[in-house]
């Protein structure tokens, strides 16, 4: 960064616009964190903005009241294994595309971008179908299998733009070594596209765990949940409980923030990958 | 380089893509030429009835221009917004990382929660909006956001610009920072000012990920889902009802499967048309 950014640096309407986008972007969240410590009589008015006394009897009543835990432990499972399945699967294309010459190859990088573009409702009627010929309607694989397919696009691109990297000679010396192309993959690739996998993962896992429409449609009772569902489905005697609602979506969220915190950098590579490379 | 390896490798993600994917996209269409009520067992062809009936569906042209208004809207606030979020990304400052770390939060939550925090913050009653505006003097007495039937439309577009604003930060972040320095440097050396180096070097440098920006944004408000349902459930009358929205309630509320699946494919077929042209779009941004 030249001399420009530093001058800009100093003025005063950037301080103004930093503060104004960082309030933008932090104050739901807050404000859900104030009115989770409120109790139901100080939620039901304001003043005051603060809870004078904070409590905690929402985020126990989610998890007493309500089967809040198989909620995050639905969507755990299902998070982690469609990152698992979509991350094997991904890989092991992305490096054929990348490194490996056959016939159809820009074929299936073609196809994997446009499945990413068409709308999920367009294929919600026939997967639904198909969900429940095979018996898969609440149950675990019904939302694993397709959040792989949908999933895919993303972790074939990351990783294929990540492999495109590493060097061919690499992977020629290998051969000569010895090794078949799916050992170089395995000892070679693998190691050396670990960031770039890392990165694929979380993106993976983000996506498993916020999707929605897939989720609500394909599960019919209550302890196959997966949060957003069930975020969505709150149910309240006459209106929504607020307080609780509030606690949930503290305890859904603050995993994701640590996560954005731990790995901003990894999460920023991912999401440009497509764009910058492309 | 061998042939029958690479097929082996490239065969789970064909046929996860062909069996999930592709297979009931085209199933999808099949359906939609049929009458069909899987819950009393009615299925039989009709051709294309559904869609002689679609196009004189007000209801479905009401949420036709519905999302085509949300869509534009919300992409081109989240573009002036995500842009001046880039810029500031861009400038080395004390705090960087920690401001790219907070930008990156409102991307991270799930639409259904963020859709219940601006849900609250837009209560009529104990809502945190209303009570700041009474404060500042700007309302006399709280409003129903939601349930009105201009204000809805726009709570949700405020809420997807919460939402999505970083991610077209970022993708813009990532265009910033390919142009070179030197670039600045020599406009500064001709005396350029702030104004005029973004007008003729920044932005035109920038467009190719503003396209992008622009592609991958359109088409994620265009299937927009989510948030309606939560926020407004396309209330009230309607006014709010999506694309999406709209053919999920007539699959799986009225259960007409024929008709919903050919809402389905209309919406397929409009962001084809919204794809396709913004390919050209960056095609010719890139020939020319």
């Amino acid at each position: 960064m030249g001399s420009r950014t530093r001058r800009v640096a100093r003025r005063p309407l950037f301080w103004a616009l930093v503060t104004g986008v960082a309030t933008f972007c932090l104050l739901p969240f807050l404000w859900q964190l104030l009115t989770s410590l409120k109790s139901n009589s100080e939620i039901s008015t304001l003043p005051p903005l603060l809870p004078t006394r904070p409590v905690f009897d929402h985020y126990l009543a989610i998890f007493q009241d309500r089967p809040f835990g198989r909620f995050i432990l639905n969507s755990v499972i299902v998070a982690s294994l469609t990152t698992v399945s979509c991350l094997s699967i991904g890989s092991l294309a992305a490096f054929a595309i990348a490194k490996l010459q056959f016939r159809g190859r820009n074929l299936l990088l073609f196809s994997a971008l446009s499945i990413s573009m068409f709308p999920p409702i367009a294929a919600v009627s026939p997967l639904y179908l198909l969900i429940r010929a095979f018996g898969w309607r609440d149950t675990y694989a019904g939302l694993v299998v397709p959040y792989t397919t949908f999933a895919l696009p993303l972790a074939i691109w990351i990783l294929w733009s990540v492999f495109r990297e590493i060097p061919d000679e690499l992977y020629l010396a290998a051969l000569v070594d010895g090794c078949t192309p799916f050992q170089v993959f395995v000892r070679i690739f693998l190691p050396l596209a670990a960031p770039g996998i890392g990165t694929a993962a979380i993106l993976v896992f983000i996506f498993a765990w916020n999707e929605f429409l897939y989720a609500l449609t394909f599960t019919s009772t209550e302890t196959m949940r997966t949060i957003p569902v069930a975020i969505a489905l709150f149910p309240g005697l006459h209106e929504i409980p607020w307080g609780e609602m509030a606690a949930a979506t503290i305890v859904v969220t603050t995993p994701l923030i640590l996560l954005v915190f731990l790995f901003q950098r990894r999460i920023v590579s991912g999401l440009t990958a497509g764009s910058v490379k492309g | 380089m061998r042939g029958d390896r690479a097929f082996l490798m490239i065969l789970p993600a064909y046929l996860l893509i062909g069996a999930v994917a592709i297979f009931p996209i085209l199933n999808a269409f099949r359906i939609s030429l049929d009458r069909r009520m899987p819950v009393f067992g009615i299925s039989y062809f009709v051709g294309l009835d559904n869609y002689r009936f679609l196009i004189q569906d007000p209801r479905f042209w009401q949420s036709f221009l519905n999302t085509t208004y949300f869509s534009m809207l919300s992409v081109s606030l989240e573009l002036t917004l995500g842009l001046i979020m880039a810029l500031l990304l861009h400038g080395s400052f004390r705090g960087r990382g920690l401001l790219r770390a907070v930008v990156l939060i409102p991307w991270a939550i799930p639409t259904v929660v963020s859709a219940r925090m601006w849900e609250w913050i837009l209560n009529p009653d104990f809502g945190l909006l209303n009570y700041l505006l009474q404060q500042i003097g700007l309302l006399s007495s709280p409003l129903n956001w939601l349930g009105d039937r201009v204000f809805a439309m726009h709570a949700l577009i405020l809420a997807d610009v919460w939402k999505t604003s970083p991610f077209v930060a970022i993708i813009l972040l990532a265009g910033l920072q390919m142009i070179p320095e030197e670039l600045y440097e020599a406009a500064r050396v001709d005396g350029a000012g702030g104004w005029q180096i973004f007008r003729r070097i920044t932005f035109p440098l920038l467009l190719p990920f503003i396209l992008i920006a622009l592609l991958f944004r359109t088409l994620d408000a265009f299937r927009i889902f989510d948030l309606v349902y939560v926020l407004t459930g396309g209330g009230p009358a309607n006014t709010t009802e999506t694309l999406s929205l709209y053919a999920y309630k007539l699959l799986f509320q009225t259960l007409q499967f024929g008709y919903g699946s050919a809402v389905a494919v209309a919406t397929f077929l409009t962001v084809l048309l919204i794809s396709a042209a913004c390919i050209l779009l960056l095609r010719r941004q890139s020939h020319g």
